[in-house]
């Protein structure tokens, strides 16, 4: 069963249409690259799919629970908005951490206040917060910040800063894991640490949505390739098909631009 | 006549005891002030309109007109016009008047510089929040209010200095503030009239406070200096 279905999404702000009748479905533990020029709707579908903004029609379902549905315009309290976003995390493209916070913290922040709602937080606080804690050292290391965890976000450089935003996003384990354009602030030098820490949550079999510009990266980690173009799907399908054998001329023209 | 030397410790005592009410009125408005600021803040970027423009209209109002326009009107206004003298005539009801002036005054400037602190942090630390499944109220608590209070320091420093001064404009409602008691030497008062330098003297009163108030100022924006 599929992890991640979209159905006929569209978004539209005012009279422009942003996102044309979306619809494409991914597996478990498969990561999806999205690609196209800037404006052809690929940041708003990720922010659709993370409750940033709302389809103005389509269907969002993860593991068979369809969590948006434009048809059934039930008021959504707060709480239910909130357990649907877990579903999915985002790391943004400008790192948007909590500069008061130290890596560390910013990776614990959101794993307590989720905690202290919980019972067993009154009676076993200790435990849990050592918990959370050994959780997001963990995975700051497993980021290659061991030695930065103390670290506030205005002293670490741009790719530890996106780093730490990676391990923010997994410390809530959401089912699918949204980038965007995670490269774009960074400078050249600093995009190859960030890429390859992508790549090794794509070997341990992460699902994960990619929007970037980096072709290279986009035909090399993923398993699936989607093309966007004006608010559509122009063309999708695994990498080869989609960078070695375009079928539309959009997607050869938009291609061609990268080769030269 | 007596020397300036002798006269002194008599002017000390009577400037003391006005620079206490100076104090009581400083700190009641900044009591006052800084939480009903937030209150109007939260209006002014209401997304109800009608709250919003209401809210607007009123910092307008507030801000557009001299306090000292306002400390009369809000001492007079229910004695003259309603025949109900709410402040009663002592030196308890001028307070109570200008306290209230004060505090509506100063809570419409903290409210703006308000506005601007938390409108100038970027969207994405709400989308942040948001995504990692904070609540508006957790994200403002736990994200936004640092951040904001971090960036109101040096603004809101400003308006806390201007006020130790403004508070001499409650003498218009005869509250006896300290600028009161060393003007009350000219006119006479204590068996000492006709002396000036009393007057003059109550500006080292405002120095070392300000000094003071500096001081703090300053090591306030120091501890807030570990982040950026």
């Amino acid at each position: 069963m599929a992890i991640l279905e979209v159905e006929h999404v569209q978004k539209v702000f005012g009279k422009t249409e942003v996102l044309h009748d979306i619809s494409f479905s991914m597996e478990k533990g498969m990561t999806l690259s999205l690609i196209g020029s800037s404006g052809s709707g690929k940041t708003t579908l990720l922010r659709c799919l993370n409750f940033l903004e709302t389809p103005t029609a389509g269907r969002i379902i993860v593991n068979g629970e369809t969590l948006f549905d434009s048809a059934q315009v039930s008021q959504k309290t707060d709480h239910e908005l909130r357990k649907k976003r877990l579903h999915f995390g985002l790391v943004f493209q400008s790192f948007n951490l909590f500069p008061q916070y130290t890596a560390l913290q910013n990776v614990t922040l959101a794993c307590e206040l989720l905690a202290k709602e919980k019972k067993a937080w009154h009676t076993d606080r200790k435990r849990i917060q050592q918990e959370i804690k050994e959780k997001a050292n963990g995975l700051l290391t497993q980021m290659g910040l061991a030695d930065r965890t103390g670290n506030y976000p205005y002293q670490l450089s741009g790719g530890q800063c996106q780093r730490v935003a990676i391990a923010r996003a997994l410390a809530l384990e959401p089912d699918i894991l949204c980038f965007d354009e995670p490269t774009s602030a960074l400078d050249p030098e600093l995009t190859g640490e960030v890429l390859r820490v992508i790549r090794s949550l794509a070997e341990r079999k992460m699902t994960m949505i990619i929007v970037t510009h980096e072709m290279a990266f986009a035909k090399d980690v993923a398993q699936q390739v989607v093309f966007m173009d004006r608010g559509e799907i122009c063309e999708m399908g695994t990498p080869e098909q989609v960078f070695c054998y375009p079928q539309k001329e959009r997607t050869k023209q938009f291609l061609a631009g990268y080769h030269q | 006549m007596d020397t300036i030397l002798q006269q002194m410790p008599v002017v000390i005592g009577a400037l003391n005891k006005g620079f206490l009410q100076t104090l009581k009125l400083f700190f009641a408005t900044l009591a006052g002030a800084i939480p009903l600021g937030l209150v109007i803040s939260m209006g002014s970027m209401s997304r109800i309109r009608l709250l919003n423009r209401i809210t607007r209209v009123f910092v307008w109002i507030i801000r557009g007109s001299p306090l000292m326009i306002q400390l009369l009107i809000i001492y007079y206004f229910p004695g003259l016009v309603f025949h109900t003298p709410i402040w009663g005539g002592g030196e308890d009801g001028r307070f109570h008047a200008a306290a209230i002036a004060f505090i509506i005054n100063y809570a419409c400037y903290f409210s703006e510089i308000y506005r601007g602190g938390i409108q100038g942090i970027p969207v994405g630390q709400e989308e942040a929040g948001l995504v990692l499944g904070m609540t508006r109220f957790q994200i403002f608590w736990h994200v936004k209010l640092l951040q904001m209070i971090k960036a109101i320091v040096p603004p809101m420093s400003n308006e806390i200095i201007t006020l130790v001064k403004d508070t001499s404009l409650a003498r218009i409602i005869a509250l006896q503030e300290i600028i009161w008691a060393g003007q009350a030497f000219m006119k006479g008062s204590q068996g000492i009239s006709g002396a000036i330098w009393p007057l003059f003297f109550t500006a080292v009163y405002y120095l070392l406070s300000i000094g003071i108030l500096t001081i703090l100022l300053n090591r306030l924006e120091k501890r807030l200096a570990f982040f950026r």
